[in-house]
């Protein structure tokens, strides 16, 4: 009686297998073209420099044609931006009481125009989740004009967007500092340059 | 007017372009503007403050884009860069 049943059990394990046999087999071969097509898509695409190269071009030519001239000359020639901040007593401009350095791909810093103080660092970040070239990051000069135009847009929203930390987490207060240094060189050169070339202008005029 | 999105890996790209004056190229404008934003872009139009310095405006919809700008910038929206820490 036992052997009887337990070859019947035998049979109809191996005649189920047989029925469930294709369906379980499309499975598998389903699920593997999922797991392959994920992990193709997850794979960065590989680094090409002359593309990243055009792309930051681009995003030079954007960013100049955005901002001022005298700006401009700022980021070719120091590598950052500073932007007066707005909030203040006294309004945006020349005379503003606190200002930012906007940095590529690094936090933007707070300061004190009139010493030199740091206040804060903004980390603050733009990432394109549809990672085109398999990055997530813009070019260098898209991120500063990106920076620039939110923090003249829409100060407020963009540091409440950013998380906020004393200075010194990411960008190191000495190379800050120094930069403010070559900034205020770089501003009296840039203005005795102005000035001659307008007193050439007037004399061109006056001959 | 164009349409530029920056991209990474490419730089800016030109998503839409038209004569907002032609109503039909208005709505192909419109289109792609509501498309962007949807995708959660921020869209700003560089502009010039007064005293001759120049600024952005960031805009939430095609009624606020300015009829004379030459130019809407769509890039995307700011995220916290490195987290807070706990103390």
């Amino acid at each position: 009686m036992a052997l009887a049943l337990g070859t019947g059990a035998v049979i109809l394990v191996a005649l189920l297998w047989e029925l469930m046999r294709p369906t379980l087999m499309r499975a598998v071969a389903r699920g593997r073209e999922i797991w392959l097509l994920c992990r193709r898509s997850s794979t960065p695409r590989s680094y090409d420099p002359g593309r990243e190269r055009r792309a930051e071009q681009r995003a030079r030519a954007l960013l100049r044609s955005c901002i001022d001239e005298y700006d401009w000359a700022m980021y070719r020639d120091l590598g950052f931006l500073r932007v007066w901040g707005g909030l203040g007593e006294r309004g945006r401009g020349d005379d503003a009481t606190y200002a930012y350095l906007i940095y590529p791909h690094k936090p933007v810093v707070a300061y004190l125009p009139q010493t030199g103080a740091l206040l804060n660092e903004y980390c603050v970040a733009f990432p394109d989740h549809s990672r085109p070239y398999g990055s997530s990051r813009l070019p260098d000069s898209d991120d500063v004009l990106a920076k620039w135009m939110a923090l003249t847009a829409d100060e407020r929203r963009l540091i409440a967007e950013a998380n906020m930390h004393l200075p010194g987490r990411q960008v190191d207060p000495d190379r800050v500092r120094h930069d403010l240094v070559r900034l205020s060189s770089w501003e009296r050169k840039h203005l005795v340059c102005n000035r001659r070339h307008a007193e050439r202008v007037d004399s061109v005029h006056a001959a | 007017m164009k349409l530029l999105r920056m991209k990474p890996g490419h730089g800016e790209i030109v998503l839409a372009e038209g004569d907002i004056a032609v109503p039909e190229q208005e709505r192909e404008l419109i289109e792609a503007f509501r498309r962007e934003l949807d995708a959660g872009m921020w869209a700003a139009v560089p502009t010039g403050a007064p005293g001759g310095r120049r600024e952005a405006e960031l805009v939430k919809s095609f009624a606020e884009v300015p009829r004379d700008a030459e130019r809407v910038i769509f890039f995307p929206r700011a995220a916290g860069g490195a987290p807070r820490t706990t103390l």
